[in-house]
């Protein structure tokens, strides 16, 4: 009864409110400390590859934001699909304020991955099923924050918005299952979790790191968006107006 | 309460049948989805005739032939058929024997795919030279072994 | 390591891509928490003024 009644409390954006501001604080902490060990463990600790030489360094920033860049938008669809059934603003608003940064990931994977396959296949792009799909991603990504942006009623915005993220939800495992069904010039998964990773443990170990690094950041800064989303949509609400950095 | 569970519903089932419909499309299209074509496709000549399309494969070790005028002869090949490729041009710094390759061009008439663009398709295997070499070594080790082990009998 | 820091830079002959890569990555991870704290002073300004508003409507 009391876990029901602690969940309840938090969906509303008062109570919130405060407690994004602490996890904000948290995860931007962890993730400044878990970039720093990551970015070390990449470029001095990680061995150079047999094959790719230096070059290859670039998986460190390349396979946690694509990872992240699927991974916020499931999370997105999720809170999307919640808003969409319970009616809870709350929801709602998280899926807003993740948008940014999962289009954010989402252009960092398609950039360092450009900047990878020139050196390394021969081409910035092609048209392959992975390399796509995941294109593909990105314009779901600004499309849903268009079709938010477009719609002045901010409910039937919130509607609109989160059938479009449950439609896309499709893409997901077509990006991650597309080197596995089709031929594609992209190579299969490194890290998968039924066959274990096909690298060695050191540099799997920084990638996970640089993971759990972009993960606290995304964290970070979805939840102080979150809190000017949260303020943006209750101007006109008490609780809003007696806040201490509102009085001042 | 009962708009709620009306909503889920329709949720629900909106989602069954986006993941049927998906499904059907992903069925249907199969393998056109495929960048490119093995060379056991090219033998069995399901590749489009006199059309562009892309050959992937490995670099058949020993194949590779560095004629006049910048122009490299190598064999791709999927260990069930090969396919000569004759190509003009920069090579990617993968571009080895045994590695996986990408190659689009056309069939010439002399059954020789003429490539205008080569990609190199590199495997989801990193580790360090150390290593590489150690496994390389443990590899030759092992096959040496067995043939010690065999001599005997 | 053993290079120096000329070597570390040029990346074994990738360092347009290594640093094209990292740098476009570092500048879109220092930018994007820029703007977010603009739109929460962008936020906190509006509603500050709205209190003001309402607040001078009453007396």
């Amino acid at each position: 009864m009391s876990g029901r009644l602690s969940f309840y409390r938090f969906s509303s954006p008062a109570a919130f409110y405060p407690l994004a501001g602490a996890i904000g604080k948290v995860s931007a902490l962890i993730a400044v400390v878990l970039l720093a060990i990551g970015l070390y463990m990449s470029f001095f600790v990680a061995p150079t590859d047999y094959k790719q030489g230096e070059g290859y360094r670039i998986i460190f920033i390349h396979v946690p934001s694509a990872w992240m860049s699927m991974f916020i938008y499931l999370v997105m669809a999720f809170w999307a699909g919640i808003g969409l059934v319970f009616n809870t603003r709350l929801s709602s608003m998280m899926a807003q304020a993740l948008a940014p940064t999962g289009a954010i990931m989402t252009f960092i994977a398609l950039w360092t991955g450009a900047f990878w396959g020139k050196p390394m296949w021969g081409a910035w792009w092609v048209w392959d099923a992975r390399l796509t799909s995941e294109l593909i991603l990105f314009f779901l990504y600004i499309g849903f924050i268009a079709l938010q942006g477009s719609i002045d009623d901010t409910r039937r915005a919130d509607r609109a918005g989160a059938v479009l993220l449950l439609v896309g939800v499709v893409n997901i495992p077509i990006i991650y299952f597309s080197v596995k069904w089709w031929n594609t010039l992209h190579q299969g998964a490194t890290v998968s979790v039924t066959e274990g990773s096909s690298m060695s443990t050191i540099m799997l170990q920084a990638m996970l790191i640089m993971t759990f690094a972009f993960w606290a950041y995304s964290v970070a800064v979805a939840m102080y968006r979150v809190r000017s989303i949260i303020l943006e949509r209750e101007k006109d609400t008490r609780w809003v107006s007696e806040l201490p950095e509102v009085r001042r | 309460m009962k708009a709620r569970h009306k909503r889920l519903g329709f949720l629900l089932v909106g989602l069954v049948v986006l993941g049927a419909a998906s499904w059907l499309v992903f069925n249907a299209l199969g393998n056109n989805l495929s960048y490119f074509f093995s060379p056991t496709e090219v033998a069995e000549n399901k590749v489009p005739a006199d059309h562009v399309f892309r050959l992937g494969g490995l670099v058949q070790p020993g194949s590779v032939e560095r004629g006049e005028q910048l122009t490299v002869h190598f064999d791709v090949t999927d260990n069930a058929h090969t396919v000569r490729v004759a190509y003009t041009g920069i090579l990617p710094d993968l571009f080895k024997e045994g590695q996986g390759v990408i190659a689009q061009g056309r069939m010439g008439s002399d059954g020789v795919f003429v490539a205008d663009e080569v990609l190199a398709k590199h495997d989801e295997n990193y580790m360090s030279p150390e290593v590489a070499d150690a496994l390389e070594k443990g590899h030759q080790k092992g096959i040496e072994n067995m043939a010690k082990e065999n001599k005997p009998l | 390591m053993k290079g120096g820091v000329s070597e570390f830079f040029a990346m074994g002959g990738y360092a347009l891509y290594v640093w094209g890569s990292f740098g476009a990555t570092a500048l879109l991870m220092i930018a994007e928490p820029l703007l977010v704290r603009q739109r929460r002073k962008a936020a906190l300004q509006r509603i500050s003024r709205l209190v003001r508003i309402k607040s001078e409507q009453q007396s």
